[in-house]
């Protein structure tokens, strides 16, 4: 029972150790973790918008954002996600209800609203690759697709996330390690949104003003 | 008593400051939980601060300067939006450290941006025409 183990006196001096498991219930640094992973990811966006600042206007006399970006698509596709974004949160109010049935549905939504985005990416993508503005064109397009497609591959690797999640719930319904799961796509999801917004505004609006 | 005790000195060192052992799940910090109005608020905010930018740009009649701090102005407010509504962000979560991990990254992010654009617009405005001199007047590469 003791957590102590102390020598018998006389023999050494005295040594205390913690034996027993400390009371950390599994997981119980899951959500801290997690953030500080989405603070790094926050970083690695942070250099890909600035090597777009400096290189978004080197067009090397290839086509510029006026000349490829289809504004109509970027705002459908923002709002795809943002709607993605609401029915994330009602999934997180179904299963704080308790509400399996419900939050299968909403998860089910995100991840179609979450495809039709990147169906949206890809095809502007190639629309862009036909049309021979590839990232080898110019400097401004390596920093277009790097940034917007590492986004996309979040966004990506997000709907994985989402599919197994919803297999998990599925089979074993709302125990304590799927809520905390959930709650982790939930960041995930909604800082991938919070990005979206910077693509929107600097890539997009701000390159066809340009 | 004694472990009590231990385990009491341990936590105070490693400032976790949780001494009821089961406080955890249910001290309402670690995961903060938002509801369906706080939802549908946040959204409804970001469709507005979506729009409005989108509208400014592709109308047109607007000054150039003045659309981009539009844009600039509007996405700054929907970040902080999100962060609020969708993320859930408050000082209080898990102890006050994603607050702190959140303002160290945003200090970072502003070094890393103006840093970057800074030296490289004055690399550009200071270096080219010299680069350039110096290439033509050895004939080229």
């Amino acid at each position: 029972m003791s957590a102590v183990a102390q020598t018998a006196p006389g023999t050494e001096a005295p040594s205390y150790y913690d034996l027993d498991p400390h009371e950390h219930p599994p997981g119980a640094s899951t959500m801290l973790g997690f953030w500080l992973y989405l603070m790094s990811d926050c970083l690695i966006f942070a250099m890909l918008f600035a090597a777009w600042g400096v290189y978004g206007s080197a067009y090397a006399g290839g086509p510029t954002p006026k000349d490829l970006f289809d504004l109509k698509l970027v705002a459908v596709n923002t709002a795809m996600l943002l709607f993605s974004s609401l029915t994330y949160g009602m999934a997180m109010i179904a299963g704080d209800e308790g509400k399996r049935g419900q939050l299968m549905g909403w998860l089910a939504a995100t991840g179609l609203f979450g495809a039709a985005f990147l169906g949206i990416e890809l095809y502007e993508f190639s629309h862009l690759l036909h049309e021979g503005a590839g990232p080898q064109r110019s400097a401004f397009l390596s920093a277009f697709f790097t940034l917007v497609g590492t986004h996309g591959l979040h966004v990506t690797f997000g709907l994985i996330w989402l599919t197994v999640l919803m297999v998990q719930v599925a089979m074993r319904g709302l125990e304590p390690a799927n809520v905390r799961r959930l709650q982790c796509l939930s960041l995930f999801w909604h800082f991938l949104d919070v990005i979206w917004i910077g693509v929107f505004t600097f890539v997009y609006l701000l390159g066809v003003l340009r | 008593m004694a472990d009590a005790k231990v385990r009491d000195a341990h936590e105070g060192a490693a400032g976790h400051g949780r001494h009821n052992d089961h406080g955890h799940g249910d001290h309402g910090h670690g995961a903060p939980h938002g509801s369906r109005r706080g939802y549908l608020i946040g959204f409804g905010l970001s469709v507005l601060l979506t729009a409005v930018p989108f509208a400014v740009v592709m109308a047109g009649g607007v000054s150039q300067s003045m659309a981009a701090a539009i844009c600039m102005g509007f996405a700054l407010v929907q970040i902080v939006v999100h962060m609020v509504y969708f993320l859930h962000m408050n000082a209080k979560s898990e102890e006050g450290w994603t607050m702190m991990a959140l303002i160290f990254t945003a200090i970072l992010v502003v070094i890393a941006l103006t840093g970057t654009l800074w030296v490289m617009y004055h690399m550009n405005a200071n270096m080219m025409p010299d680069m350039d001199a110096m290439m033509r007047s050895s004939g080229g590469m």
